[in-house]
């Protein structure tokens, strides 16, 4: 009985790898396009639905003795993760007729990828959080490496050996904690980590170094960001997408669960808070001062992403000393994760849909691109307004919130290097849009977005107003599931 | 009522969206309705207030947003009071007069229209927002529209006076939004309404520096020397209606933040701080009228103007005493629609003429005398002759200041003469003197559009300078809680 409540509890993962071998096998008999997205989409859904149904049958609780659970935590990255590879897949399907012959594989790995993100958020066992960290990262290896041309297999290649590198760093970090606590379990070692003394103080927070190195990469923070633009250039736009948003909401998701749980005590919070904040600051600074010199948008977006995660990580340092703790920052970056997840998804569809028509990714390229495509350019304009911070869009709502999570945590200075980078970060978002309404157009072609591209643009774009002037919703969800951590 | 004024506008941008592309040029019959619809609304409301109350009337309250692990509550809170009620006005007046002086845009009228009702929502919610985070989210909203506006159809440099004006805005809400937040988390509430009834002594920064957070972004708005250069630029470069709306409306912004929240939020720093007020403001006056002096170009010369006039504003502030402080909010409206009227002029002129070049004018009475006449009554009004507008502020501004800082106000009072000379001279050498053949075939102002815009600001012109009660007493109601903190 015990078991078959285990099995039901990772049903949403389940149904993506189900589905994911399904894909790769039918496709070996009938090669059918509709039948792929059809299935893969189906997949989603199912996930998508079994997770509404763990959370209204109430089946929080831990599951294989302990090394999964299901929490308000696991249950609202399961939602967003599977929204997110929801989307991926619906602005992909243009796009993957340039795969020809490998396009079953190339859904079926973003199930399994999506899998695996959704694990992340559940896992409570090193064991565990490590095996999925590479089911999600190898999967994701290969969508970079997809186009197979010389900058997709760079990338690939790139994101491999910078991937495997993490992924020793962050087995080392796990290895440390194991030899001090004797246990895998995230439990186990916060006990261990609450009784530190002097001597077990240095290790525990080596281990804590190393594990911020290796996930870092994950979260793209500077300085464990290189991969970032060769990686985000190369790869299919659809997994520069995803990457972007789901591979990083995944990294933080884990990265909350570890340093909320195992090194949730009070003793050692201030130290990992300070050197959160400290990588903010620079991943904030660093994204977007580069960002302005890119001229290629994918790249922009690259940097943006890395400027992004810095005020995420805002969140993370926001620890506050009245109570409720953790729950302050961690309702701040889950908040922001779902906001950042409908803009940057929307940016990339209307960047997907405008370049498959002219094939190029230049920003010069999108002059006049308001008059060739009028609604995906006042899509993008307000995924960028959005992403710059300005109301009434989500990227302002959440960017207020989680400053105003610092704010409590006695982090002012660190606002203020947040708000000055706001101001920095509006320069080469604008840029885009005065390419699109002020140049003149290259040529008086149309540019259309086709359906599926067209209904992912509506779902971003109506989220991004949502949530921007109907914020309470989210804001209730996302403190629900942050009061999982206490603190 | 006052959610139905401020949102109005929105309704028109939808009718105007709803437009088929060949009725576009409808688009400004539906953006005067709208505007008109306002105004009456507004005058409605102006009528209906009553005079003997000071606080808030015409509340409206609901919860917006409520975090309660962040103490993230963000009221949806329109009121208004003295102050606001004559700032509410005067925005829908000039909304209706840039609305019909943009009679002649052909270029893209939808959006431009669009836009100008978009920039007028934003402006009467931050007159009538009560809830600071509300307060700072329209006045984030204005930016957009005023980029936009600026970068596609303005003269000039337009793109880059644009960015500037978006970047300055933007750098100093950025310090706003810090100021915002500490003072939040220090109150325990964004409710200006229980802010300005507090002693706010204990901040997470010193009030000092609270005080400076806050200001600098309504600084940079009024504007205040050094931080005055994007205003010539955007002045400059704007199409004719925006110019009216900036130097009309978007400039009290700063004075009237200025008032609601640093003075009244804050008064023993504002008691500290009065003096650097004066000396600003005096610095203001000379070096704005100074610089008008040397201007070659008509529109220029009016934008460096302003810059004198909003130093009559923050040297009232100073005073920090009943008269002074309705002086400034006087001076406020008055010269909203005297400035607004010149702007309207200056752009007639150089719909006719092409040319805004002081030195290629002259005699333009002879072909344009309407023109002259009303150019006259807004320059004589700009330089405070009795019986206008100008004067009874400066007046009241003068009276307020002289007993606390006295030499400083006589240093001021030199910037009436040379207003009184830079008007003056401007008004010979480009209406008087001999006619030139190379104007012979200008025509005067003669279509309906351009008439009803000159009357209804000249009515008011004459309204408030021989019965200024009609605004002062309301201005002074809105004082007069703010006086008794300061006291």
């Amino acid at each position: 009985m015990d078991e078959l409540a285990s099995v039901d509890r990772l049903g949403p993962e389940l149904i993506l790898l189900a589905f994911a071998g399904i894909i790769v096998l039918t496709d070996l008999v009938v090669q059918r396009r509709w039948l792929v997205v059809g299935s893969s989409l189906l997949a989603v859904a199912g996930s998508l639905i079994w997770t509404g149904t763990l959370l209204a049958r109430d089946m929080r609780g831990s599951a294989f003795d302990g090394l999964l659970v299901v929490d308000n935590f696991s249950l609202f990255f399961a939602f967003l993760l599977a929204g997110i590879a929801a989307v991926v897949i619906l602005a992909s399907i243009d796009y993957s007729e340039r795969f020809s012959r490998y396009q079953a594989e190339y859904y079926a790995l973003i199930l399994t990828s999506a899998a695996g993100m959704m694990l992340l958020a559940a896992t409570v066992d090193l064991i565990a959080i490590f095996i999925v960290l590479e089911l999600t990262g190898i999967s994701l290896y290969i969508l970079v490496a997809f186009l197979k041309d010389i900058r997709s297999s760079e990338a690939g290649l790139k994101y491999l050996l910078l991937g495997a590198m993490s992924t020793a760093v962050t087995l080392y970090g796990m290895a440390l904690l194991f030899g001090l606590s004797g246990s895998t379990s995230l439990d186990d070692i916060a006990k261990v980590v609450a009784a530190a003394n002097d001597d077990t103080r240095a290790a525990v927070v080596l281990a804590m170094v190393f594990l911020v190195a290796g996930l870092g990469f994950k979260m793209a923070v500077v300085p464990f960001q290189m991969w970032v633009p060769d990686v985000y250039e190369g790869a299919p736009t659809p997994i520069t997408a995803y990457l972007s948003v789901g591979s990083k909401a995944a990294g933080f998701a884990v990265v909350m669960r570890i340093f909320f749980e195992a090194f949730g005590d009070r003793s050692i919070s201030s130290d990992w808070s300070n050197m959160f904040a400290a990588v903010a600051a620079i991943s904030m600074t660093v994204g977007n001062v580069v960002a302005i010199t890119q001229t290629n948008i994918k790249r922009m977006l690259g940097y943006s992403s890395i400027a992004q995660a810095g005020y995420l990580v805002v969140g993370l340092a926001a620890i506050s000393s009245a109570e409720g703790g953790f729950s302050l920052g961690a309702s701040g970056v889950m908040f922001f994760l779902v906001a950042y997840a409908f803009t940057n998804l929307g940016a990339f569809v209307a960047i997907i849909a405008i370049s498959n028509r002219i094939n190029s990714d230049e920003i010069g390229d999108y002059a006049g691109m308001a008059r060739r495509a009028p609604l995906l350019a006042l899509g993008l304009t307000l995924c960028l307004v959005s992403l710059t911070g300005i109301p009434p869009t989500a990227g302002f709502i959440a960017k207020v919130y989680i400053f105003n999570a610092a704010v409590q945590s006695d982090l002012v200075w660190l606002v203020i290097v947040g708000v000055l980078n706001s101001v920095v970060s509006a320069y080469y978002y604008l840029r885009v849009v005065l390419q699109m309404f002020l140049e003149a157009p290259a040529s008086e072609e149309r540019v259309s977005a086709g359906p599926s591209l067209g209904l992912a643009m509506a779902i971003a774009s109506g989220g991004i107003l949502f949530i921007g002037i109907l914020p309470f919703l989210l804001l209730e969800v996302s403190e629900t599931a942050a009061r999982t951590f206490g603190g | 009522m006052l959610s139905f004024i401020v949102f109005f506008p929105l309704l028109g941008i939808a009718i105007i969206a709803l437009l088929p592309r060949e009725r576009e040029r409808d688009s400004k019959w539906v953006a005067a309705a709208t505007a008109f619809v306002v105004l009456v609304a507004a005058v409605g409301l102006f009528v209906a207030f009553d005079r003997d109350q000071t606080g808030f009337q015409f509340v409206q309250s609901h919860t917006w947003i409520s975090g309660d692990i962040a103490h993230f509550d963000i009221q949806y809170l329109l009121g208004v009071d003295g102050l606001s009620m004559a700032m509410l006005v005067l925005t829908a007046l000039l909304g209706l007069v840039a609305v019909l002086i943009s009679w002649n845009i052909d270029l893209r009228p939808k959006e431009y229209f669009a836009w100008l009702l978009l920039l007028e929502m934003s402006l009467l919610g931050v007159f009538t927002a009560l809830d600071f985070l509300l307060f700072f989210i329209f006045w984030e909203i204005e930016l957009i529209p005023m980029y936009f506006l600026i970068s596609i159809w303005g003269t000039g440099r337009k793109v880059y006076s644009a960015w500037k004006y978006v970047f300055f805005t933007f750098f100093g809400s950025a310090f706003m939004l810090v100021g915002l937040l500490v003072l939040g988390f220090a109150a325990g509430t964004f409710d200006i309404r229980l802010l300005s009834q507090m002693e706010i002594h204990d901040a997470l920064v010193p009030t000092h520096v609270l005080f400076f957070l806050l200001i600098f972004g309504f600084a940079i708005k009024l504007p205040v020397f050094p931080f005055h250069t994007w205003l010539p630029d955007a002045h400059t470069d704007a199409p004719t209606a925006v110019s009216v709306m900036l130097a009309g409306v978007l400039l009290k912004m700063g004075g009237y933040g200025m008032l609601r929240i640093c003075l009244s939020i804050l008064p023993d720093v504002a008691r500290d701080a009065a003096v650097w007020l004066a000396i600003f403001g005096v610095v203001n006056i000379l070096y704005g009228a100074l610089v008008t002096l040397v201007q070659t170009d008509l529109k220029r010369l009016i934008a460096y103007s302003s810059i004198s006039h909003m130093g009559y504003v923050l040297l009232g502030l100073s005073a920090l005493g009943q008269v002074g402080l309705t002086g400034a909010g006087m001076q406020m409206f008055t010269h909203g629609v005297i400035t607004g009227l010149l702007f309207v002029m200056v752009g007639l002129v150089y719909e006719r003429a092409h040319t805004r070049q002081i030195g290629e004018l002259s005699g333009l009475a002879h072909q344009m005398p309407m023109v002259a006449v009303v150019m006259v009554i807004a320059g004589l009004a700009s330089l405070g002759l009795p019986s206008m507008a100008g004067f009874v502020s400066e007046v009241m501004i003068f009276l307020g200041t002289f007993g606390k800082h006295g030499a400083l106000t006589i240093l001021g009072v030199i910037g009436i003469l040379l207003t009184a000379g830079y008007i003056l001279w401007m008004i010979q050498r480009v209406f008087l003197g001999e006619s030139m053949p190379r104007w012979e075939g200008l025509g005067d102002a003669t279509a309906w559009w351009e008439r009803t815009a000159m009357i209804a600001m000249v009515a008011v012109i004459f309204l408030v300078g021989i019965y200024p009660a009609v605004v002062a007493d309301i201005i002074e109601t809105g004082v007069e809680p703010i006086v008794g903190r300061l006291a």
